[in-house]
């Protein structure tokens, strides 16, 4: 469990009144500031940064890479490798897979980032209650957060996603938060339970600080940064689990259009055209790989201990 | 150590019990499973209904639980629809699984602690780095892209291996699986062993045990990597669950007939009885393992010990 508390933040509780940057190494830096200035001169955070940014400006406009319809096949061109115009040949149904790799950023990149964000707030949330109050709630929500961390993921999106028929992304994300949850509550958890002992947060109980305020002012900015840590790493698996499932047959649905499903589709021609899985599996591996980075980085950054 | 055990066998019941009721009401969301047991023509109302009432389909769903409940402490887990019991299936497909799930742990351990704590006690030198950027690229790659490319290589290009394997499933051939299979999580091993080495290579006691002058060897295998396994420790037995539920892919890349198989198959034909049964198991074996990696604890830490 990595300890979030800089002695710097300790010090600036326990002395509100004293003026910023009146200390003679500057500015008074909390973690944060601390942990984005060691950011900026990390090259796997740039370079992931870079790629993120790429890849969501792509999912946000995917025509601005690919002027075709990702969907305008023409059975004629069928497993043909590339040519002129089509860098990345075509796929079984004789669609141009340069353009579906493309196009098929958007899925991951919302799966991706609707997933987090579902599964970070309602873990986030029901762990630092959890371990705030302790007693009975931790009980109970320990005992179901147990219960949803024995079922194997892979085969719950199975059962659970093979009676939709929707083609939106919404159910995968939906499935995702149902089961992801428990990873980010029992971090947010641990992380509310290390930190409610610090003398700050008995000092402002003794104040008589109410306990959201004790929560939200106190214990949520020094307690959450492993939190965002284990969600940042989490997004690049979201992201590799769409694809699982869609390969699967059970995540996204055709005419929608997702690596996943491409690699689905190209897997039993792997043999004689393996073009039309490498390029999809790529794109989804730089994806994953970029959102992993991103997350170590910034657990290198907000992490003392491994400095 | 014996009041410890049972207590933990205690609690484990409510979660039992709570993930069994999950999977067996994520099941009935499937539909109805007789319309699946008369292929695509309409069903005949009086065989339906006595297919029905043989399995129990007519009672509300909270009395199905209880029965279906009931059956298993008798070691009954039903039949599955085409009529094989499903404990014989369970026979036929869990030593196949376990043996992936073997040579999948045996992977992890040897490669991923092995490389692990080579890379740790040499931080930031080029083996460490190397080993670093591999094991991104590693759990960057979903499995069943690294599934189907290794397939691809080994099978068919060079043909090492036979791309698929035998109804058997002898353990020679489920080399190339069990290492796809453990691909993810041994690239984890080695991430956390190299952490926790690099971590406590620092620490007191190997400073003091550095200056009594004991050999290399004796520090790294007595002092160093003891204190260094428990997270290690922890991760594999958590991972035993995830391996053999994450199975279902690995075992459809290469056509293996064990519990992935089963429960594709029992999923394609809506077979609630193998799903729920198979499901159950799977849930044991998780939460025994994460029992036994409890008990571990106290034996590579004998500071802790559990009244």
């Amino acid at each position: 469990m990595p300890e979030p508390v800089t002695p710097v933040t300790v010090e600036a509780q326990l002395t509100p009144g004293a003026p910023e940057g009146g200390g003679a190494e500057g500015p008074a830096r909390s973690l944060w500031s601390d942990a984005w200035r060691s950011l900026r001169r990390n090259p796997v955070f740039i370079v992931s940064a870079l790629i993120i940014l790429f890849l969501v400006i792509v999912a946000i406009w995917p025509q601005l890479l690919a002027s075709g319809d990702p969907n305008d096949c023409d059975l004629a061109h069928g497993q043909d490798t590339s040519s002129s115009g089509h860098p990345f040949g075509y796929d079984a149904q004789g669609c141009d897979v340069y353009t579906r790799t493309v196009y098929g950023a958007r899925a991951s990149i919302t799966v991706g980032v609707c997933a987090t964000a579902g599964v970070a707030l309602l873990g986030g949330i029901l762990g630092a209650l959890a371990g705030f109050f302790g007693r009975w709630a931790d009980a109970l929500l320990s005992r179901v957060a147990d219960i949803f961390f024995g079922i194997p993921v892979i085969l719950g999106g199975l059962v659970l996603l093979s009676v939709v028929t929707s083609t939106t992304v919404w159910p995968v994300v939906g499935f995702i938060v149902l089961l992801g949850w428990p990873q980010i509550s029992r971090i947010a958890r641990g992380s509310v339970i290390t930190v409610k002992e610090n003398d700050y947060v008995h000092a402002a109980r003794t104040l008589g600080a109410s306990n959201s305020r004790i929560l939200l002012r106190h214990i949520l900015p020094n307690a959450i940064a492993p939190v965002i840590v284990v969600a940042t790493i989490a997004l690049g698996t979201y992201i590799a689990l769409e694809a699982t499932l869609s390969f699967l047959g059970v995540g996204l649905k055709p005419p929608a259009v997702s690596w996943g499903i491409d690699i689905s589709n190209a897997a039993p021609y792997i043999r004689n055209a393996p073009h039309m899985l490498l390029y999809p599996a790529g794109a989804l591996a730089l994806t994953v790989l970029a959102f992993i980075m991103l997350g170590d980085a910034v657990r290198d950054a907000l992490d003392p201990k491994l400095r | 150590m014996g009041r410890y055990v049972i207590r933990r066998l205690l609690q484990m019941i409510p979660v039992f019990i709570g993930t069994t009721l999950l999977i067996f009401l994520m099941v009935n969301v499937m539909g109805d499973p007789t319309a699946a047991l008369c292929g695509d023509k309409a069903c005949d109302p009086a065989t339906q209904a006595a297919l029905r009432e043989q399995f129990h389909l007519d009672k509300p769903l909270v009395q199905q639980y209880l029965i279906y409940l009931g059956n298993i402490f008798q070691g009954d887990f039903g039949t599955a629809f085409n009529g094989d019991s499903v404990s014989d299936l369970m026979l036929r497909a869990y030593p196949v699984t376990i043996k992936l799930t073997f040579v999948a742990i045996v992977f992890e351990i040897v490669i991923g602690i092995g490389l692990g704590v080579i890379t740790g006690l040499r931080r930031g030198k080029p083996i460490d780095t190397g080993v670093l950027v591999l094991t991104l690229v590693v759990i960057s790659v979903p499995t069943f892209v690294t599934g189907l490319v290794a397939q691809l290589l080994f099978g068919m290009q060079w043909g090492i291996v036979k791309p698929s394997v035998a109804y058997e499933a002898p353990l020679s051939e489920l080399i190339l699986p069990g290492l796809v299979l453990a691909s993810v999580s041994l690239a984890y091993v080695t991430r956390l062993t190299r952490t926790s080495v690099a971590e406590n290579a620092r620490s007191d006691y190997v400073r003091t045990a550095v200056a009594k002058g004991l050999p290399r060897r004796r520090i790294i295998w007595r002092h160093l990597l003891r204190n260094s396994l428990i997270p290690v420790v922890t991760f594999i037995g958590t991972d035993i669950g995830a391996l053999m539920g994450g199975a279902i892919v690995t075992e459809r890349i290469f056509n293996i007939r064990g519990v992935g198989y089963q429960l594709y198959q029992g999923i394609l034909h809506q077979s609630s009885p193998t799903v729920v049964g198979f499901v159950t198991v799977l849930v044991i074996v998780f939460l025994l393992a994460n029992l036994i990696v409890d008990l571990l604890y106290a034996v590579l830490d004998p500071r802790i010990r559990y009244a």
